[in-house]
């Protein structure tokens, strides 16, 4: 069977509307790992230690393991416990916390590289332990974190594909469906291959802008 | 937590981490070829062989690996690709992480002081010359760590090939998941396996580095 790209123009609308999923996907689970990894790191700084354990142990874990793994746990496993989610939201927080567990190391990174004098002049002007936090270390822990998490962020919008195999409807479930119509696997990959190849470009330059305007700001 | 259930399957789970250690070292091995191959087309003197490179290392990076793997196993047989599930995985994922090591073996080359080059240049060694017996040793150094990062993460890629239905560690335990209904059981014996592997890795990588950080 030869190559006869002329069938993707039919199923462009279901490409797309995998397309939108995809980026759905990526911008729950993104802003999830985002605020989540904050809360994390803020955990394994500055926690209690009865607090600080287990959360090392479930970083540990996520890390440690495949995400495909932590996927099919999620949304197969936690049903087990009575919890039945559907698959995009099971999608989203399987994504969102395994990213949550890369952008915490980074932000910890981060903000353990601020100089310590930093933190004990603001506590010596009188700023209590929150604000010298808010206002003083966390703004200049986030120049350095910008660039490692963009490419966080380029990896959960190609991770976002593992969702496909809990059965959410984006891109590449899209191009399956296409295939078990058509029975073209080789045109609708390279379609949905270039799909994601365009938003991915995207996503970069969107990245560099934003590493720019911070890098202006300061 | 089924105890008895876990002694019941727990030999599947150590066939199928064997097939993922295969995988792993077999992904690793065509990934360095890829990625020694990439780096010196990086950093060819023609110009065609670096856009070459780039291309490569733009496209495989750009996109899902899970949709590589497809497309080499389901869509190579239109192009007249036939590959059992095994290899078509080892083949895709081993170009994929050959694309992030073409750009961790070229960082480290790069960073290689350029007086090194210049010097042995001057003493009247050729480019190839300067290259095998100055800049490389330098740089194998160098190179080490950040690709025992890649290793990590190709380690726990090698679960990608599950939905071509390679009999490995995540796909085992999902079809146990499917008949048993125990997925937190069935997730602890995947993931104590798959931690071993990484942690044996992790080690090996250590090894090497301290070894090549004395001599």
């Amino acid at each position: 069977m030869g190559l006869d790209f002329t069938v993707v123009p039919e199923y462009f609308g279901v490409l797309l509307l995998g397309m939108g999923w995809t980026i759905a996907i990526t911008i729950g689970a993104g802003l999830l790992s985002f605020f989540g990894g904050i809360v994390f790191a803020v955990i394994a700084l500055y926690g209690h230690w009865v607090i600080r354990l287990p959360f090392r142990l479930f970083a540990w874990l996520f890390m440690g393991t495949p995400l495909l793994l932590q996927l099919f746990l999620i949304y197969f496993g936690l049903i087990q416990i009575g919890i039945d989610l559907p698959a995009f939201v099971a999608g989203v927080i399987g994504l969102g916390l395994h990213f949550a567990v890369y952008n915490s190391e980074l932000i910890q990174a981060s903000i353990l590289a601020v100089d310590k004098g930093q933190y004990e002049g603001a506590r010596t002007l009188g700023l209590s332990r929150v604000q010298t936090l808010r206002r003083i270390v966390i703004p200049q822990a986030v120049h350095a974190v910008i660039p490692p998490m963009g490419n966080n962020m380029i990896a959960l919008l190609k991770d976002s594909a593992l969702v496909s195999v809990i059965g959410v409807a984006e891109l590449t479930l899209a191009a399956q469906q296409a295939i078990s119509r058509t029975y073209r696997p080789f045109e609708f990959y390279i379609a949905a291959a270039a799909c994601y190849y365009v938003v991915n470009l995207c996503l970069e330059a969107g990245l560099r802008r934003l590493e720019r305007r911070i890098a202006a700001s300061r | 937590m089924d105890i008895d259930l876990i002694l019941r399957v727990y030999p599947f789970f150590i066939e199928a981490a064997y097939v993922t250690v295969q995988l792993s070292v077999l992904t690793c091995l065509l990934g360095l070829a890829c990625g020694a191959l990439g780096a010196a087309a990086r950093l060819s003197r023609l110009a065609p062989i670096r856009w070459i490179a780039a291309a490569y290392v733009s496209l495989f990076r750009g996109t899902p690996a899970l949709i590589q793997i497809f497309l080499l196993y389901f869509g190579g047989p239109q192009i007249g690709i036939q590959l059992d599930s095994f290899s078509a995985g080892v083949i895709a994922l081993g170009v994929n992480i050959g694309a992030y090591m073409t750009e961790t073996i070229r960082g480290a080359i790069v960073s290689v002081d350029k007086g090194q080059s210049e010097a042995s240049r001057t003493l009247g060694m050729s480019r190839w010359q300067t290259m095998r017996k100055v800049i490389l040793p330098q740089a194998a150094r160098l190179m080490i760590r950040p690709l025992g990062v890649n290793i990590n993460a190709l380690i726990k890629g090698t679960a990608l090939v599950a939905p071509i239905s390679v009999i490995e560690l995540t796909y085992t335990a999902q079809r146990f998941i499917g008949s048993t209904y125990k997925p937190f059981e069935m997730f602890l014996i995947a993931g104590i396996l798959y931690m071993i592997i990484i942690y044996v890795a992790g080690h090996g990588i250590k090894w090497l580095d301290r070894r090549a950080q004395i001599t």
